[in-house]
């Protein structure tokens, strides 16, 4: 089975990549049925819209509540996971996360490694990190499954394979999986899957998993799932590793019911999910399974360079529901994979500025029309148009302009050129004589005007100044 | 040297600035969330039977199988259709009073196994011969059809999880309207079991083609027989 072959795409091919895939009539159908699905899923839960705004009044409360105190929350979740026996690490970039997690496998001996979902986890290239190294790292969300078996990587934060047809799937499954037949029968290809993962839970040394949410006051890991893999992967190996970014706490395990309504209900449009799994310490002596080991990775990776400046920590406040994701029409036609980051579509471009710096990210801010759709269905109200509009300003900033909180990679888009363009605008729109001349020197000289106007031209005919201006015409009619 | 741990929480500490009003904001904010809830159920206490039979409707529309029953009459209930579902070897603790009534009333034929050794000691057997688990509910959550499941010595977290069907039972008397409720009549606050599961139903999954299928990893058959004592109900209720 392919576990080696990882697709590591540089986001900063995001226009190359949008293009192919919109010239990708299968992908395209992918994507379109499956952002109606979501989309009906999550109106059905929400049919009371007096309940879904006062939740969403709930979640963006209960969240910057958290985040303006995240540092206590942090030292309070530690101390209170160490005192129930689990251990609490902290990483400041994807490489100690890493190290971290490759120590700790080491210290047991550990050849093999079953995952519970984990977008973290992706952040951080860990399967790659680890298979470098020899420690086998098993897929069993079966999306993430399915992708592993691919060689891909998730092209949506809840439902990863959701560009693959059941056709692509079961022939997947027949070319990978011994013994099995090609059919496109879902049931059968669950089946299938569960089979086949069903003896790494047994054999697997470790499972890691990612966390949904994360009580202070209870030193409590809340996990969210359907499929039942994360409970495996978090009860039955010997070791448990669980990691988090550090935006993930809440100060009390009761602030986390509203939270968990809004994300399910978003997310997949259910009420609950199958599974919520909540873990507080590992095995005590007397108890008969669970793991003898528990580990918390907190990550850092950009989130502080987000909660530095006060418009852009409300980036923090996400709980990855995917519903901005399901309602973008950019995300929509060109799907997850074109964006090249680990989260794509609207959160994936006011996130990732920060976990990767703006030079190769800078783009994702300009894939959106401000149709404000994200910022609509948000149940955390993340102001995501606004954060868009944030990011393309500091992109174009002039790079070495010193502001409070500058951002990894501030003036990547930066042209001297369009500023200079935009310089000369100003001058003429701000002084009504100017502007004038302007008129006068725009109409009469509109044969200048040229064909190739860039962008423009490809797809439309070129731009040429009306030969008498909108101000003239008005004032010929006696209008002043 | 600083480390990772002091650079993090340096950068974080250097971001705020007067946010601290804890107390008065942090009551605030734990009112509206109360608020919120409270306003929107129906009874502030609704009857046992009134909150079974939602819980009955919730865990039908999740596909679960879920039934009312009288404590006299639930252990032979069980047993008949356990022996119609060809379960050979079942999970049974037998430490509690529902355990112990379920092995009473078992047939020739289904055997209960108890969970009395480490996991590691027989993880092989317990994925590949036990076709059941027999769990009791710590309360239930009527608006879900969630069962909430506190796993101790007796009935580890494995119970709920590693056979292919799952039942759970719980108490009519212990049922709440929602979660909400529940965290709070049981001040999940004061402290938490080392694993507190609030499971809904078969695991299931989407992820081909947004197709529902169920038996993802998790059981693939879930049933709930729900206790309803109308005599100790009616003895709650009545101070």
């Amino acid at each position: 089975m392919s576990t080696s072959t990882l697709h590591f795409v540089p986001p900063q091919d995001f226009h190359a990549r949008s293009r192919a895939a919109l010239d990708d009539p299968q992908l395209r159908r992918s994507f379109r049925g499956a952002m109606t699905f979501l989309q009906d899923k999550r109106r059905g839960q929400f049919g009371d819209e007096d309940e879904l705004q006062h939740l969403r009044d709930l979640g963006e409360a209960v969240r910057k509540h958290a985040l303006a105190r995240l540092p206590d929350l942090l030292e309070q979740l530690e101390a209170k996971l160490t005192a129930a026996g689990a251990r609490v690490h902290w990483a400041a970039t994807p490489e100690e996360a890493n190290a971290i997690i490759h120590a700790i496998a080491t210290g047991c001996g550990a050849r093999s490694i079953v995952k519970g979902k984990s977008m973290a986890s992706e952040e951080i290239e860990l399967n790659h990190y680890l298979q470098e190294r020899g420690i086998a790292c098993l897929e069993s969300d079966m999306g993430e499954y399915i992708v592993q078996l691919a060689g891909e990587k998730p092209s949506h934060i809840v439902m990863p394979a959701i560009h693959k047809t059941r056709a692509d799937i079961a022939s997947l499954f027949e070319r990978h999986i011994p013994g099995t037949a090609y059919t496109e029968d879902v049931d059968e290809l669950i089946q299938t899957g569960r089979r086949t993962l069903r003896n790494a839970f047994v054999e697997a040394d470790i499972g890691l998993s990612g966390v949904n949410f994360a009580a202070a006051d209870t030193g409590t890991l809340w996990l969210v799932e359907n499929e039942g893999n994360g409970r495996l992967s978090t009860t039955v190996p010997d070791v448990h590793i669980a990691i988090m970014g550090i935006e993930k706490v809440v100060e009390k395990l009761e602030h986390i019911v509203p939270l968990a309504s809004l994300l399910t209900r978003s997310a997949t449009g259910q009420a609950v999910t199958t599974y919520f799994n909540l873990i507080s310490g590992p095995r005590r002596p007397g108890e008969l399974d669970g793991p003898r080991e528990l580990h918390l990775v907190l990550l850092d990776n950009g989130r502080t360079q987000a909660y530095a400046d006060e418009q852009l920590r409300s980036t923090l406040q996400c709980i990855r529901c995917g519903a901005c994701m399901n309602h973008c029409p950019v995300y929509g036609r060109i799907g997850g994979h074109a964006y090249g980051t680990t989260y794509p579509g609207p959160i994936g471009a006011i996130l990732s500025p920060h976990l990767l710096g703006l030079e190769s990210t800078a783009d994702l801010a300009t894939a959106s029309s401000l149709c404000g759709a994200c910022g609509d269905v948000c149940p955390v109200r993340i102001p995501i148009p606004q954060l868009l509009v944030r990011l393309r300003t500091e992109a174009n900033r002039d790079p070495r302009a010193l502001v409070a909180h500058p951002l990894r990679g501030q003036g990547a888009k930066y042209s001297r050129g369009e500023r200079l363009v935009w310089r000369f605008w100003r001058g003429a729109f701000g002084r009504p004589a100017v502007y004038r001349l302007f008129r006068w020197a725009a109409t009469r000289l509109r044969w200048l005007a040229p064909n190739d106007q860039l962008g423009w031209t490809r797809y439309r005919t070129p731009l040429k100044p009306a030969p008498r201006s909108l101000a003239d015409l008005l004032r010929e009619r006696g209008q002043p | 040297m600083t480390t990772a741990r002091d650079s993090i929480l340096a950068r974080l500490r250097a971001a705020i600035h007067d946010d601290a009003r804890p107390d008065a904001a942090g009551a605030d904010l734990d009112r509206r969330i109360d608020a919120h809830f409270d306003a929107r159920r129906e009874h502030p206490q609704a009857p046992p039977d009134v909150l079974a039979q939602r819980m009955q409707a919730a865990l039908e529309a999740v596909r679960a199988q879920a039934w009312c029953l009288r404590a006299d009459e639930w252990p032979a209930v069980l047993t008949t259709r356990l022996a119609a579902a060809g379960v050979r070897r079942i999970l049974v603790d037998a430490a509690s009073p529902e355990g112990r009534a379920l092995r009473a009333a078992l047939p020739a034929g289904v055997e209960a196994v108890a969970f009395e050794r480490p996991l590691e000691d027989w993880k092989q057997e317990l994925f590949g011969t036990v076709d059941a688990g027999f769990t009791v509910a710590r309360s239930g959550i009527a608006a879900t059809g969630t069962v909430v499941l506190a796993p101790d010595a007796a009935t580890p977290r494995t119970v709920s999880l590693v056979p292919p069907l799952h039942i759970a039972l719980v108490h009519a008397r212990t049922l709440h309207a929602d979660l909400h409720q529940a965290l709070h009549a049981e001040r999940w606050q004061d402290g938490m079991p080392t694993n507190l599961v609030l499971a809904t139903g078969p695991s299931k999954t989407s992820d081909i083609q947004q197709t529902l299928a169920f038996g993802a990893h998790g059981p693939r058959w879930t049933w709930v027989v729900i206790v309803t004592d109308a005599a100790e109900a009616e003895a709650k209720e009545t101070p």
